[in-house]
């Protein structure tokens, strides 16, 4: 177990970048605590993987530190950073068995058998392998397969951070619900590091305790799932989580007040916007906005039933505002649409005004 | 359900059916109805039965040429199918030297079957080839045309160089298709180079390795062309392998009832061995 710091950190795999495109990961430095979850979570392409392998050792950064519980592991490799990866295809050795492949890495480290023994029972009973343990591993599902790869990481009982690089791409639908609160389970019980790379917002959000927001191969945000949710700090956030994401609405200001199509709303942070003259836009979700008395006048264009919930798309002019009703409340042809203020932002070329 | 019956089906397995008959059926057996008759001139046959068969499968000519064969494939099996496997292993995988090798390795293959048994010839004579006239400067009393051990060395010498190179590209092959995760999977256990090919890169291997193997092992079975023009088969009857006997049989005494007997007794070791040897390899597969 450990604490990793990662400082000023960048990679590019160009030998000599020169632009800004170059860069895969942008210089970010980001501390993850002893024993907790985290998620690096991002579309693709967005340096995540980058950065996991960074950790990991299996690259080297162009640029920056990591340290390791204060000890710089930057110049180590992946076997003296004593960390174990999961990966998206399941890596498995087919010529053994389930219990040689768990038994692999001590083995590889001289372990004596008994230990060997005593760790890979363990880890075995803990994934629910024990009744397949003498089968060749070739043979087995998907699932069973990235446990295995799980359980590799888990014998070693000093393993520094545990990471997982989209391991559940392979998984059947059924079994990812099934496999990803085992993996809940898991981390509450041995309290190691992990890091959980995705670019599924629910396996990230329902994973980490700290969700790291990436874009372009920058951290967007680094937050609770709740912090994400009720305080994006970039329109990207707001958009990307959430289902539907957040209406992101031209607007401008005056009086503190942001002015969407001509009328006034309250926001959270509109009387701290210092006029820099930069693209302006008010964010809110659509879990915030209800039909009101005051507020935008609109025109309702579609309605989607989700089961407890409908997603109305409502409309004024050319802009569109999407919003929650509850099953049973009466959507209106025609209606005027409240934000909530507490969660409504002013976000200036995509950044929340703070 | 019921089946629909279509006759019209049989019109659509036509070609190929041709085809296999033209191409294989009926050249085999020509070839069945020759080793069961004898042949004078004028097209006269006389049935002889399995006689022919008794006669090869009792032959000590024939037990000769067999065990030479026998013993010219396993040692080129032995020696090119962990070369081949090695220089996969140490040739890059990325950058401007890849193709340079891949050329380099393919070269031997495209020369032509004569070409490579001339080319051997010339070097391996023993007053003014590269090879002997080395061999000899050396001290070694070197001369493939007197000495059995020498010929044997030169074809064994001249096979590893025509065709290592076919198990160096499969293996390539199948190499650069694992993919990255095994190998960083391993570093992250901990796992030695030799813990590494021994759990993944041969694993990995195994389906073009047998097609390897079955490879070299049909084709240096029949091997004529490069041995021919480079041996002849002797001195004496040093390097006669099987096909050579043959070719001496059908075409040098015109034996053709024997010759066609012989024919068909070396095309079921062929299909034997390579069966035996597949099952043998699959045999954990099916499970």
């Amino acid at each position: 177990m450990a604490k990793i710091l990662a400082s000023d950190l960048a990679h590019s795999y160009a030998l000599d970048p020169q632009t800004d495109q170059n860069w895969a990961l942008k210089p970010l430095t980001l501390e993850c605590a002893d024993g907790g979850a985290y998620a690096l979570l991002g579309p693709s392409g967005c340096g995540k993987t980058t950065l996991l392998n960074l950790i990991s050792g299996l690259l080297k950064p162009s640029r920056g530190r990591i340290v390791f519980d204060g000890r710089d592991v930057t110049d180590a490799s992946p076997e003296e950073r004593n960390i174990a990866q999961v990966f998206q295809f399941p890596v498995i050795y087919d010529t053994m068995t389930v219990y040689d492949n768990l038994a692999f890495p001590l083995r590889n480290r001289a372990v004596p058998a008994s230990d060997i023994d005593r760790r890979v029972r363990e880890v075995a009973h803990m994934l629910e392998l024990d009744g397949m343990l003498n089968r060749r591993a070739s043979g087995l599902t998907a699932d069973s397969k990235q446990k295995i790869s799980l359980g590799r990481g888990l014998v070693r009982s000093d393993v520094n951070v545990i990471m997982f690089d989209e391991p559940l791409t392979v998984i059947d639908p059924h079994l990812k619900w099934v496999l990803r609160s085992k993996l809940k389970e898991l981390h509450q019980r041995i309290r190691r590091t992990m890091i959980y790379v995705t670019h599924d917002q629910t396996e990230a959000l329902t994973f980490a305790d700290k969700v790291v927001v990436m874009k372009d191969g920058e951290v967007v945000q680094i937050g609770t799932p709740i912090e994400l949710f009720e305080k994006p700090s970039h329109t990207f956030v707001g958009h990307f989580i959430g289902s539907p994401g957040m209406n992101i609405l031209p607007c401008s200001i005056e009086g503190g007040k942001a002015v969407v199509a001509g009328t006034a709303i309250e926001t959270a942070n509109g009387s701290a916007y210092r006029d820099q003259g930069k693209r302006l836009e008010l964010g809110v979700r659509p879990e915030f906005v209800s039909f009101g008395n005051g507020g935008i006048p609109v025109e309702v264009v579609k309605v989607l039933d989700i089961g407890r919930y409908r997603i109305v798309e409502a409309r004024h002019s050319n802009i569109v505002v999407k919003m929650l009703v509850p099953e049973d409340a009466p959507i209106p042809q025609r209606a005027h649409v409240h934000f909530d203020p507490g969660h409504t932002r002013i976000y200036e070329d995509g950044w929340v005004v703070p | 359900m019921n089946k629909i019956v279509n006759q019209r089906a049989w019109f659509f397995v036509l070609p190929v059916v041709l085809l296999v008959a033209f191409n294989a059926l009926i050249p085999l057996m020509t070839v069945v109805n020759y080793s069961v008759q004898e042949s004078f001139g004028d097209n006269v046959f006389f049935w002889a039965g399995e006689r022919w068969f008794q006669e090869i499968l009792t032959s000590e000519r024939f037990h000769a040429s067999l065990f030479r064969q026998i013993l010219f494939t396993g040692i080129i099996l032995l020696i090119e199918v962990p070369l081949g496997l090695a220089i996969a292993i140490t040739m890059p995988r990325k950058g401007p030297w890849v193709s340079v090798c891949l050329v380099l390795m393919a070269l031997p293959l495209l020369i032509p079957w004569n070409v490579v048994g001339a080319m051997w010839n010339i070097m391996a004579l023993p007053d003014i080839g590269l090879l002997g006239k080395s061999l000899r400067s050396l001290g070694f009393e070197y001369n493939y045309t007197r000495q059995p051990l020498a010929a044997w060395f030169t074809i064994i010498l001249m096979d590893v160089w025509h065709w290592t190179s076919l198990v160096t590209l499969l293996c390539y092959a199948g190499l650069v298709s694992i993919p990255d995760a095994y190998y960083q999977a391993a570093k992250i256990d901990g796992a030695r180079p030799w813990a590494v090919f021994r759990y993944i890169q041969l694993p990995k291997l195994k389906y073009v390795l047998t097609i390897a193997i079955l490879l070299r092992f049909m084709d240096s079975f029949m091997i004529y062309t490069e041995v021919v023009v480079l041996t002849g088969g002797g001195p004496g009857n040093s390097t006669t392998f099987l096909s050579i006997d043959l070719v001496k049989t059908a075409l040098g005494q015109f034996d053709l009832g024997p010759a066609a007997a012989m024919s068909l007794v070396y095309f079921l070791i062929i299909l034997l061995l390579s069966w035996l040897f597949y099952t043998l390899m699959m045999r954990n597969e099916a499970r």
